[in-house]
């Protein structure tokens, strides 16, 4: 559809592109990404031949674009721009029919039916119906922005270059517009090019990505070979970490803040934080901690810094309403509180802490075996650590906790839950296997509480307790 | 106060409207004056004249004043005032500037400096002859807003709106200054020439018309035929261009036209400002920014505009006249500043 052939160019004779060449096919959704000044705006406003190359060739169609009259390219290309000048008040239905320009003959043209219809389905389309007879001026940066594309899809385009799309929209604007685009990419055919500033929105729509710095093409990949860590950190010269989309295959990039996480917020997790009360015990960081956990609130993978088990002879799955309405009245904030609950006192809890070398393992269990027979297990990990060990270390953990349980002949726990929970400050740690240094604290740890877990809720029953 | 809007922007009920507006003016034009000339003479009378035939009951005094010395002078102002709002709609549509106009963008400055030294060289172009005058004043206008626009493009690439017009303050300013030393330079005989450019319709009779009304009709042509561009424009000449227009093409093309219209009319009329800003400002709020209607409409309603004009500038220190531009720059610069005030305020909200 477009093919760009060692292309250069720029704004007078400043070549801000150099020497640049990619193709794309009909239907595709392809993301233009790049920092501030890396020639994106101007390779697309060479694409729209609002500039001239200065050497090298741009071909739409198999024809070369300097060969396209303005009205005939402008039947083949739309352009949405980030911004757009409206000086008078114009309605939204004129602004809208003005896309219809290309395509009407003679002097005083005037809209035929067909015209009409095509208007009318590119308002629908963009849900800007409504607004029809409003003025432009009236309307919010997000309705004006659906307005001209409305305009450019009026001009039934086979290609739609778009520069920061979403700049002004908000959030369900700017995914409305790009699932709009995605449906007509592949219902139309529409052949879509865009220039994003949000790298996870590109990495979550475009079939294809192009990154350009400092006037270059330095990738032109798909998304998942194009957003990568290292790739993105030195081009935009900042740190940055990948993350899998939780529900679709697609690269997402977040930013590193400085200053989140300080050093005045580091510390140790220890015996000092617990607390244990009549209802409860509870851990209280001053910092967050990373987490994973299988408890009633917070589970998941996340990051905490409030620990609350709460005694309940409710069942666990019934009561994660309750338990949130629990943690406001004792306080806790529910976004950054993991809450597990547990028949058991919570004067039975067990804990201790095991050094390491550089690093610490501070293991708490609670037990109960007489209503509910439940287990709860906390790991806090003083050390930094990957995700791999966080899986390691829930591996590690069950080994232990079945090794202790085997001495009661008491495996038919009801309830299981288990957090891991890492300060990511301090020594790196690459292993939590059970010969690992951190696996092997793991192990005694989790042995010895769970051990001693057990030994006080069966000597309760067994006191006449109840 | 939507429903009054979708009313009054009916598009067959604002050109009844714009015509009857015309057609009263026209008949207040020629009716009041010295004499008053009744209604229903100046309707029979210019029947007769159109349908040629002998008029019955017509007093031959008023078929004098109505014929020789009224009719040509309100069609002539009707026409400058047409010319100027036309111009000045398409100037504000392709600038994106409500302040555009044929006087605040020194256009009519430079046609009455083409039409100065014309007088004050004697030239005459034998081929063109009676149309030298208007020729000359095109051409200056012509490069006058050429000279303007890209002056102004130096100094402030945007091209912001208040750039463009103090730019063509600067150059009417300093072509005004030229007309003065012109003037200076030849002594008594181009005396007449200052009450000329201050503007007037006052004793010029039919020859008028009919220097102006080829440049009108081409003039209009021109710019009724790019009101679609015009609206594209509206909305910048990148977005234009993205919608399929030939801007570069189109562009000198409207600014020919417009001035062609201002050219025309300040050869036959000297300068008369602010009609080309305040009309279509006033119908776009009315009616609308779209340029298919809005050119139109500007046309009959500066006309009306500018016989009413016109007929206030005879009769309102008569039996002495005032130039009509006093009128019109009486009623124009309020409405600029207005227009100037509420841009500011908008922009800071």
């Amino acid at each position: 559809m477009i093919r760009v052939q060692n292309v250069t160019g720029g704004y007078d004779n400043q070549f801000l592109i150099q020497n640049i060449c990619f193709e794309v096919n009909k239907g595709e959704l392809l993301g233009v990404i790049g920092p501030n000044g890396s020639g994106k705006t101007t390779l697309l406003k060479m694409l729209s031949g609002v500039h001239k190359v200065a050497a090298g060739d741009i071909f739409i169609k198999g024809r070369s674009l300097e060969s396209f009259r303005p009205k005939e390219l402008a039947k083949v290309i739309a352009v949405l721009s980030q911004h757009s000048e409206d000086h008078f008040s114009y309605s939204v239905k004129e602004t809208v029919s003005l896309g219809r320009y290309a395509h009407q003959k003679g002097w005083f043209q005037a809209l035929s039916d067909k015209d009409e219809q095509i208007v009318a389905e590119a308002m629908e389309l963009t849900g800007i119906s409504r607004y029809a007879d409003e003025q432009l001026q009236h309307l919010s940066g997000g309705e004006r922005q659906r307005v001209f594309l409305a305009q450019a899809l009026a001009q039934e385009p086979e290609i739609l270059l778009l520069d920061e799309p979403t700049n002004h929209l908000d959030l369900s604007f700017q995914k409305d517009l790009l699932d709009l685009l995605q449906a007509l990419t592949k219902k139309q055919g529409l052949t879509v090019i865009s220039i994003f500033h949000d790298l996870n929105l590109a990495g979550l729509y475009c079939n294809r990505l192009l990154l350009m710095d400092a006037g270059k093409l330095l990738k032109d990949d798909v998304p998942y070979g194009v957003l990568r860590e290292e790739v993105i950190s030195s081009v935009y010269e900042t740190e940055i970490k990948k993350q899998p989309h939780p529900y679709v295959p697609a690269p997402q990039l977040v930013l590193l803040s400085e200053g989140m996480q300080g050093e005045s917020s580091s510390g140790k997790i220890g015996a000092e934080q617990l607390t244990i009360e009549k209802s409860q015990f509870s851990l209280q960081s001053s910092f967050y901690l990373k987490t994973i956990s299988s408890g009633v609130s917070g589970s998941g993978m996340g990051w905490h810094r409030s620990f609350v088990n709460w005694q309940t002879n409710e069942s666990p799955i019934k009561c994660s309403a309750e338990m949130d309405d629990y943690l406001k009245a004792k306080g806790f904030k529910a976004g950054e509180t993991v809450g597990m609950i547990s028949a058991g006192k919570p004067e039975d809890v067990s804990y201790a802490l095991f050094e390491g070398e550089g690093f610490s393992v501070f293991t708490v269990v609670i037990a109960e075996v007489s209503i509910e027979h439940g287990i709860n297990t906390w790991i806090f990990i003083n050390g930094m650590f990957s995700d791999e060990v966080y899986i390691q270390s829930i591996i590690t953990a069950t080994e232990a906790k079945v090794k202790a349980l085997e001495q009661f002949q008491e495996l038919n726990m009801k309830n299981e839950c288990i957090l891991i929970a890492g300060t990511q400050q301090g020594e790196t740690l690459t292993s939590a296997a059970r010969i690992s240094p951190l696996g092997k604290l793991i192990s005694q740890g989790i042995y010895e509480c769970t051990t001693n877990a057990m030994m006080k809720s069966l000597k309760r029953i067994n006191g006449g307790f109840c | 106060m939507l429903s009054i809007r979708k009313f009054l922007r009916h598009k067959g009920l604002a050109y009844l409207l714009a015509a009857s507006f015309l057609i009263v003016s026209i008949l207040l034009g020629v009716s009041i004056g010295s004499v008053s000339v009744p209604i229903l003479q100046i309707v029979k009378i210019i029947g007769a004249e159109i349908f040629h035939y002998k008029p019955d009951g017509t007093d031959p005094l008023f078929e004098n004043i109505v014929m020789n010395i009224r009719l040509p002078r309100v069609v002539l102002a009707g026409l400058v005032g047409a010319s100027l709002a036309i111009a000045g709609a398409a100037f504000q549509g392709l600038l994106r500037n409500p302040l555009a106009d044929p006087y605040t963008l020194g256009v009519s400055s430079g046609a009455s400096v083409g039409a100065v030294m014309t007088l004050f060289f004697g030239i005459t172009i034998p081929a063109a002859g009676l149309f030298t005058l208007p020729l000359l004043s095109i051409v200056f206008a012509f490069i006058t807003i050429l000279f303007v626009l890209m002056f102004a493009r130096q100094i402030d690439r945007a091209m912001r709106v208040e750039t463009i017009i103090l730019t063509g303050i600067i150059f009417s300013s300093f072509l005004g200054a030229v007309i003065s030393l012109m003037i200076a330079l030849t002594g008594d005989e181009l005396r007449q020439i200052i009450g000329w450019l201050l503007g007037s319709v006052s004793m010029r009779g039919w020859d008028y018309v009919l220097i102006l009304l080829p440049f009108l009709i081409i003039g209009a042509a021109i710019l009724l035929s790019s009101s679609h561009e015009l609206n594209a424009m509206s909305f910048g000449e990148e977005r234009a261009f993205h919608i399929g227009v030939n801007v570069q093409r189109k562009k000198m093309l409207i600014l020919i036209g417009g001035s062609i219209l201002t050219g025309g009319a300040v050869a036959v009329s000297g300068t008369i400002g602010f009609v080309g800003l305040v009309i279509p400002h006033l119908t776009r709020l009315i009616w609308g920014p779209d340029h298919r209607h809005l050119l139109l409409l500007s046309m009959l309603t500066g006309s009306g505009f500018l016989i009413l004009a016109d007929l206030l500038a005879r009769t309102i220190i008569s039996p002495a006249e005032l130039p009509i531009g006093v009128i019109t720059a009486l009623i124009g610069a309020p409405v600029f500043a207005v227009i100037l005030m509420k841009r500011r305020s908008e922009r800071r909200g």
